[in-house]
């Protein structure tokens, strides 16, 4: 009996024993972690590689960091469920994803098509997971009148910029109430990829303001891909076009706004010679 | 005669060449392209968007529609265009293979499709088709637990052999079809089966050894899923 026990106490320490180490390998592995979590300045950042996950990549061992957007906690590890980059803020842990559809969130800008009119608003799609509804208060600051004809303020087939102001599970509440969000008459579409708008749009609207101050256009980007362009002349809105595509397929160079600017006057230049 | 050397030349637990990339059709929001030598099949990512019609609508979770087939160019014999109870069955198993690695919760009364079309065939499109989907998903950013990793193992003339293609799977001993084809899939990091169909006549313990071996080449397949999708944005 008594041998039996003492065993079984052997045993149990060597156990302990075991787990304190495994406790202190993790405790290590978090504190690499740490130092390696982008807490400095945002420049730094910024040239700092971030690392490429794939969905089930065990991304954190331990405790210390909370699972964020594209990961979940499985355990004691923290294991990615998207594909993209892995970004530490903090203690939070998260995948940005690079590719794939287009994903409302609240306050993005969005250019929709109307696709229908019901009694309370319209039905927007903006090539998102559901459609999107605006209702009338959130349409138009004008008094609607019962049984009012609303195709007079948005009729079928109107191109509209909206803002996302609540995402639902059956649908996206829009609002047009807010500066530059208005129906989006004639002009042209460029369809660019949800991801690359960022770019489009550049640091503080940098490339966006470029493109428009070249070729004299009225460009609204919307976050979900959808770009609309209106200048005077049919040439001015396919030079914006041409320099959005551009930046798009050249998303990932080193002064990218440089070389939109070359482009930009190159075809300046020709357009005066024709 | 026993089968004792493959007809071409490979080891026995030994795939056909693997080539794989991801981000081949432009239009879609997710692609990818997975071979097996011969055999070659495409897959695309749409979606998620709201389920039509209504009644095929899940309000806990979105779902996934997959529709495979093969190009009437795919096999020697042209094959008629359209589908045929052999691709509708394989798009049911393909759905179910892969539906586990997916959380689709977020997306509510939503259908994600997903379209693989094999371009060539020689045997196995099955399998290569659920790994190209398995990397399309991934590429198209929806969240999964894991990626999903398939192979067919079969038994020719007594002898398991990975891989199978056409002229092994019509194999013939004394004029008796001697062949056995198993496709597999499985999410290798928790090991759990998704896909498990069989094909001829085996026993239970040379079963055992198979699905052994297909899941040692399930995690090299893994291997290679995981590289190019990590390899996908250098380019």
């Amino acid at each position: 009996m008594i041998k039996e026990d003492k065993m079984k106490i052997d045993r149990k320490k060597a156990k302990e024993e075991k787990e304190i180490k495994e406790i202190k390998v993790s405790k290590k592995e978090e504190k690499e972690q740490v130092e390696n979590s982008p807490r400095d300045s945002p420049r730094e950042r910024e040239s700092k590689e971030r690392k490429l996950v794939v969905p089930g990549q065990i991304v954190v061992k331990g405790l210390d960091f909370l699972p964020g957007d594209g990961t979940i906690r499985e355990g004691d590890n923290i294991v990615a469920i998207k594909f993209g980059l892995l970004d530490t803020v903090g203690r939070l842990v998260k995948v940005i994803p690079l590719t794939g559809a287009y994903y409302p969130k609240k306050e993005d800008i969005v250019i929709g098509k109307i696709i229908d009119i019901t009694p309370v608003g319209w039905v927007v799609n903006f090539n998102g997971p559901s459609t999107g509804f605006i209702t009338l208060a959130e349409g138009t600051r004008e008094y609607v009148e019962k049984n009012a004809d609303l195709t007079k303020y948005y009729d079928f087939g109107d191109l509209v910029a909206a803002r996302v102001i609540a995402v639902k599970a059956r649908t996206v509440d829009l609002s047009m109430k807010g500066p530059g969000l208005r129906k989006l008459d004639g002009g042209l579409i460029v369809k660019v990829n949800t991801h690359k708008v960022p770019r489009v749009i550049g640091r503080q609207g940098s490339m966006v303001n470029l493109i428009k101050e070249e070729t004299n256009c009225n460009i609204a980007v919307g976050q979900n891909g959808i770009i609309w362009i209106k200048g005077r002349t049919i040439e001015a809105e396919l030079v914006a076009r041409n320099a959005i595509k551009q930046v798009e397929e050249f998303s990932h160079t080193n002064d990218l706004t440089e070389k939109i600017k070359e482009l930009l006057t190159k075809s300046r230049i020709k357009e005066i010679k024709e | 005669m026993p089968y004792t050397k493959r007809f071409d030349g490979r080891k026995f637990d030994e795939t056909r060449k693997i080539e794989a990339e991801v981000g081949v059709i432009p239009n879609a929001d997710g692609s990818a392209m997975f071979c097996f030598g011969d055999t070659k099949a495409i897959a695309a990512v749409y979606g998620p968007r709201t389920l039509y019609p209504q009644h095929l609508q899940d309000p806990t979770r979105g779902r996934l529609k997959c529709i495979y087939d093969m190009l009437s160019f795919s096999v020697t014999e042209r094959k008629r265009p359209g589908p045929s109870r052999r691709s509708i069955e394989i798009s049911m198993v393909t759905e179910k293979a892969l539906n586990p690695a997916l959380k689709l919760e977020k997306f509510p009364n939503s259908a994600v499709n997903l379209y693989i079309m094999v371009i060539q065939a020689n045997a196995g499109t099955r399998t290569a088709g659920i790994n190209a989907a398995s990397l399309a998903l991934a590429h198209a950013g929806l969240p999964m637990t894991d990626l999903v990793s398939s192979v067919s193992v079969g038994k020719i003339g007594g002898k398991i052999c990975v891989d199978l293609t056409k002229d092994e799977e019509d194999y013939k001993e004394k004029d008796e079809k001697d062949t056995t084809d198993i496709p597999f899939a499985i999410m290798p990091r928790n090991g759990k089966v998704t896909l498990l169909q069989l094909d001829g006549k085996i026993t239970s313990k040379e079963l055992k050894e198979a699905l052994q071996t297909a899941k040692k080449v399930c995690n090299q397949i893994y291997e290679v899923q995981k590289k190019v999708l990590q390899e996908a944005l250098n380019k």
